[in-house]
C-alpha cells in the first residue's frame, strides 16, 4: 500500500464521522417516545386526536392568519363545535393544555422542533407565581 | 433510453416498497434488515474501494497545473495553482474539495460569427456546489432522529435552514434549493445533444434516486396526506442506532419509500461514480506537488533492476586494469 500514513487516518476519520449515530448512542437503552400529560377534564380536542397530531401546526398557522389578518375568530370543527381561534385562550386554557412543558415541548424538544409560536405568544404561567 | 431506464428503476423500487411495506406489511424487512444491510455494504464497500486505490501505484508525477511553476527566484510562482510544497497542496485540495475550484474554471466552447469562442460557464459549478452543500445540510439535519438529546449544532442548523418561517411546518431553504439544483443537473444532461450522447444510466440513476429521496421526504413533511408520525420515526431510527431495532406501528408507507431509496443510495454508493467523495482526495492530478524538478519521483512499480556499478566493476578487474596501465580510481 502506498501513502498508508495519510490514507488510513483519512479513512478512519471518514468512517468515524459516518458512524456517528452508532457510537454516540453506545450504552444507551432504547429510546422511548416521551409521555404527554393530557387534559383531565376535557375529553375532546378541536378535531380528532389523530388529525391534530398530524395537522395541528397547519391549523394553528391558519388560525393565526385568519385572526390577525382577517379578524375572523370563530372556528367550526368537523363535528360542528365552535372554538375561539386562540392559542392562548383555547389550546393553552386551564382546562386543556395548560402546561406547555408537559405537552407541547415534550415532542418538540425530542425532535428538535422550535416552533415560532412563542416569538409572539407569552406562555401562560399557571399557579406557580 | 438511459433516462427512462433510470427513472423506471427508481419508480419500480418505490412501487416495490409500496407493495412490500405497504400492502404485505413487511415493515421489519424494510425498516430494519434492509437499512442495516445497506449500511454494511456502504462501510465495507467504501473501505475496499479506498484501499484498492491505496494499493495502486502512481507511476508518474502528474499534477495538472494552472499557474506558474516554481522556477528561478525572480519569477513569481503560483503557490496554489502549481503547488510545490505540502501546504500548497493542502490549500489546493481544500479549495478543490470545499469550493470545487477546478469546476469553477469550466468553460464553454461556442461558434459565434463563424469563430470559435470560449466563454466562462459557471452554471454547472453553481448547481453542483448548491446541491452538495444542501445535501450535506439535510443529512446533518437528519441527526435529530439519531441523537437524544439533539445536539446544539443540529438544532442551530434547523433554525437557520427554516429561518424564512414560511408556512407550518416551516419550509427549509435547503429542500427547495436541493430539488432546484438536481433538476438543473438533470435537465442539463437532457437538453444538450452532446451531453445526452455521453450520459449513461450511471449518470441519470443517482440523480433520479436522490430526487426520489428528496421528493419523498418533502411529501412527508409538507403534504397532509403523506404525513407520518415523527415520534414513531424517531423511535425506529433510535432503535437502529442503539442496535435495539423495533418497528413502531403505523408509520406511513412514504417513510418506508424514503428509507428504502436512501438505503439503495448507500448500497449503490461504493460501486458508482458517487465514490468521487473518497476519490477526490486520492486524485494524483490534484494531490501531488508539482516539484518534479526538485524531487525525483520514483515509480513504485519499477521492476527491481540488477545494477553493476563502475566501482564494483573496478573491484572485479582492478589488478588487470593496473597491469594494462588503465587509470583506476582506487589504487589496490
Amino acid at each position: 500500500m502506498y501513502n498508508a500514513g495519510k490514507i488510513i487516518p483519512g479513512l478512519v476519520i471518514f468512517l468515524g464521522l459516518v458512524t456517528f449515530p452508532f457510537w454516540s448512542n453506545l450504552g444507551r437503552a432504547a429510546f422511548e417516545a416521551p409521555e404527554l400529560v393530557f387534559p383531565e377534564t376535557e375529553e375532546e380536542c378541536v378535531e380528532s386526536g389523530d388529525w391534530m397530531r398530524a395537522n395541528h401546526m397547519i391549523l394553528l398557522d391558519d388560525w393565526r392568519d385568519l385572526a390577525v389578518r382577517d379578524n375572523l375568530r370563530l372556528y367550526s370543527s368537523e363535528t360542528g363545535k365552535r372554538f375561539d381561534m386562540s392559542l392562548t385562550k383555547t389550546c393553552l386554557s386551564s382546562q386543556c393544555h395548560a402546561n406547555k412543558d408537559t405537552f407541547c415541548d415534550r415532542c418538540h424538544d425530542a425532535l428538535a422542533i422550535a416552533p415560532h409560536c412563542w416569538d409572539c405568544h407569552v406562555v401562560p404561567s399557571i399557579g406557580e407565581e | 433510453m438511459a433516462v427512462w431506464y433510470s427513472l423506471l428503476l427508481v419508480l419500480g423500487m418505490s412501487l416495490f416498497v409500496y407493495l412490500g411495506a405497504g400492502l404485505l406489511g413487511l415493515q421489519a424487512i424494510f425498516g430494519i434488515a434492509i437499512p442495516y444491510a445497506a449500511i454494511l455494504v456502504f462501510l465495507i464497500g467504501f473501505t475496499m474501494r479506498v484501499l484498492g486505490w491505496a494499493r495502486s501505484p502512481v507511476p508518474f508525477r502528474i499534477p495538472t497545473t494552472a499557474g506558474q511553476q516554481k522556477s528561478l527566484d525572480w519569477i513569481k510562482p503560483s503557490k496554489i495553482d502549481s503547488p510545490y510544497t505540502t501546504w500548497g497542496v493542502v490549500g489546493r485540495m481544500a479549495m478543490e474539495v470545499l469550493l470545487f475550484r477546478s469546476l469553477f474554471r469550466n468553460t464553454k466552447a461556442e461558434i459565434t460569427e463563424g469563430k470559435l469562442a470560449y466563454g466562462s460557464n459557471k452554471w454547472l459549478w453553481l448547481a453542483g456546489i448548491l446541491f452538495h452543500y444542501t445535501f450535506l445540510t439535510i443529512v446533518i439535519r437528519h441527526l435529530r432522529f439519531f441523537t437524544e438529546p439533539v445536539p446544539y449544532f443540529v438544532q442551530a442548523l434547523e433554525n437557520i435552514d427554516g429561518m424564512l418561517q414560511i408556512g407550518s411546518p416551516v419550509i427549509y431553504q435547503t429542500d427547495v434549493i436541493l430539488v432546484a439544483a438536481l433538476l438543473f443537473l438533470l435537465i442539463r444532461r437532457l437538453v444538450s445533444p452532446q451531453l445526452r450522447y455521453i450520459s449513461l444510466p450511471a449518470d441519470y440513476f443517482p440523480l433520479f434516486l436522490i430526487l426520489g429521496i428528496a421528493l419523498s421526504g418533502i411529501m412527508m413533511r409538507y403534504f397532509a396526506i403523506f404525513k407520518v408520525d415523527l415520534m414513531s420515526v424517531k423511535v425506529l431510527a433510535m432503535g437502529l442506532a442503539t442496535f435495539n431495532p423495533i418497528v413502531p406501528e403505523g408509520i406511513g408507507v412514504m417513510f418506508y419509500i424514503h428509507l428504502f431509496l436512501f438505503s439503495m443510495l448507500l448500497a449503490y454508493f461504493p460501486f458508482s461514480k458517487l465514490m468521487h467523495l473518497g476519490g477526490v482526495f486520492l486524485s494524483p492530478t490534484r494531490n501531488l506537488p508539482n516539484d518534479s524538478r526538485m524531487v525525483r519521483h520514483v515509480n513504485p512499480w519499477n521492476a527491481p533492476v540488477k545494477v553493476h556499478t563502475y566501482e564494483h566493476y573496478e573491484d572485479d578487474f582492478r589488478e588487470k586494469m593496473i597491469e594494462a596501465d588503465l587509470p583506476v580510481e582506487k589504487q589496490a
